[in-house]
């Protein structure tokens, strides 16, 4: 819950400004940006995503460093993406 | 030197290690305390104090969510997920935190409906999918999870869902670590501030740390490296005779925080005038309520809670832990009585809490450890 994960954003969707589609590891989620107001994200940016909300724009070198840390902590990591693969944020 | 073999970056981290000892004053001891428990997780996963000199020791500090949350807190829940027709939805971290009445599992095995989801917005969903039912999300963590509760309420009240409300549970960091500076116990050289809960509140906040108490703190990222770099810039401050706040994670942290995300907590909710913490008691504005604004998606005004406070078990010494007083292994029922499969306090449970992290991890050698901590 505590650990921010990094993810690149895949799509701003039009239709819902506060919403990206977001690659988190493989999996593919909506992230919810409204916190990131003024940001001016685009497909490509690194966002740390804590619990479905994106806190924060990194650039691309600490999203890959983070990544390896993560990585790296092996069990909760694992968790944290295995509950982000169940979550349906914003689905249907 | 078990980490240096598998660290990337060995050469720069075995240098600042040499960096750090050439700063310590001949026969002075250093205490750092780490106040984010994903610090404590990169400390005893990559033995870091193994690599430091036996004058620099770190102390876990307050800064796990779930290990904070108070017994009594814990039977609140429980007592609103009994209730018919209720959905609890909670953090996976939650689940097994023991309450007076035991845990979110033996809630469920007595046939309360509690759901772990990964985000607020999941509760939400299930609030939309399940108009029949009264669906709550218990809200924990620090300055990091608040914004997307927040979030998730001004939502809720925009799409007009009404059988959707969180109970709230967050804290804030600042005030405990006040709470801590205030602990006679302990006495402390300097601080590794938490890295994700300043992405929200800035570094500003902790001014007073040096202005009033004379400690230095540095904001520091989680690899090994950042921890190391906060220690230097600790000692660096205190051979230089000065004391401030750094921010060694600037790649992340912006000094000013993210003003939206303040800015939503505060529409949603307000301090507590005091709140209890597992470990640490009462700390006076140490938490978030919802504000009277946003009544009907809080759940404590929604629901009659019992608000017992609940002493912990006498074995337990997660406070001690918690302040940094004791190591977790010094604690009588380490290992032995409270593992994190049967855990007896909460500093076992989630993988952020320094007794959870030794026993995962714990590599460095505890004498050496000892002898530091007893001058
Ligand atoms: S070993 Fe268990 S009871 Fe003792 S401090 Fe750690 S979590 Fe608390």
């Amino acid at each position: 819950m505590c650990l921010g994960i990094p993810g690149e954003i895949v799509e701003i969707l039009s239709d819902r400004p506060d919403l990206a589609k977001v690659d988190v590891s493989g999996v593919r989620r909506a992230i919810n940006i409204g916190l990131l107001e003024g940001e001016d994200l685009a497909p490509g940016d690194w966002i740390l995503i804590h619990v479905g909300f994106a806190l924060s724009k990194i650039d691309e070198a600490e999203a890959k460093s983070a990544l390896d840390f993560l990585e790296s902590i092996g069990q909760a990591y694992e968790d944290e993406i295995a509950a982000l693969r169940e979550s349906m944020i914003e689905q249907g | 030197m078990r980490f240096v073999d598998e660290y990337r970056d060995a050469d720069k981290a075995r240098a600042l290690a040499a960096r750090i000892a050439a700063l310590c004053e001949p026969g002075r001891t250093y205490k750092f305390m780490e106040v984010c428990g994903g610090h404590t997780h990169t400390i005893y996963k990559h033995g870091l104090e193994d690599h430091l000199p036996p004058a620099v020791t770190l102390v876990h500090g307050p800064g796990c969510p779930v290990c904070v949350i108070p017994m009594g807190r814990v039977d609140d829940a429980i007592s609103i997920a009994e209730r018919p027709g209720v959905i609890m939805t909670s953090f996976g971290d939650m689940m097994r935190v023991p309450g007076g009445r035991g845990t979110f599992l033996d809630a469920m095995a007595r046939g309360a409906d509690i759901r772990m989801v990964y985000s607020p917005l999941d509760a939400l969903k299930i609030a939309r999918e399940n108009p029949d039912k009264k669906v709550v999300f218990l809200a924990i963590g620090f300055e990091t999870t608040a914004p997307s509760t927040a979030m998730t309420v001004l939502r809720a009240k925009s799409e007009g869902i009404a059988n959707f409300s969180v109970f709230c549970n967050h804290v804030t960091i600042i005030p405990a670590i006040k709470a801590i500076l205030d602990s006679p116990d302990l006495r402390l050289d300097g601080f590794i501030g938490p890295g994700h809960v300043s992405t929200v509140i800035g570094c500003r906040p902790y001014a007073f740390i040096a202005r009033d108490y004379g400690k230095p703190l540095v904001v520091a990222g989680f690899e090994p490296l950042d921890v190391l770099q906060s220690v230097y810039q600790n000692l660096v401050q205190l051979a230089e005779g000065r004391v401030a706040v750094e921010n060694q994670y600037a790649r992340v942290v912006p000094w000013d925080g993210n003003p939206k995300a303040l800015a939503v907590i505060n529409e949603v909710m307000e301090p507590r005038p005091h709140f209890e913490w597992r470990g640490l008691g009462f700390i006076s504005d140490s938490a978030l309520r919802v504000r009277e604004a946003y009544a009907a998606f809080d759940a404590e005004r929604i629901f009659q809670i019992p608000g017992g406070r609940v002493a912990d078990p006498q074995a337990c010494q997660c406070g001690e832990v918690l302040k940094g007083v004791l190591k977790p292994w010094e604690c009588k029922v380490f290992g032995t009585a409270c593992t994190p499969e049967t855990p007896i306090g909460t500093c076992m449970v989630s993988s952020e809490g320094a007794c959870a992290a030794y026993y995962n991890f714990g590599r460095f050698s505890r004498d050496r450890v000892k002898e530091a901590t007893r001058t």
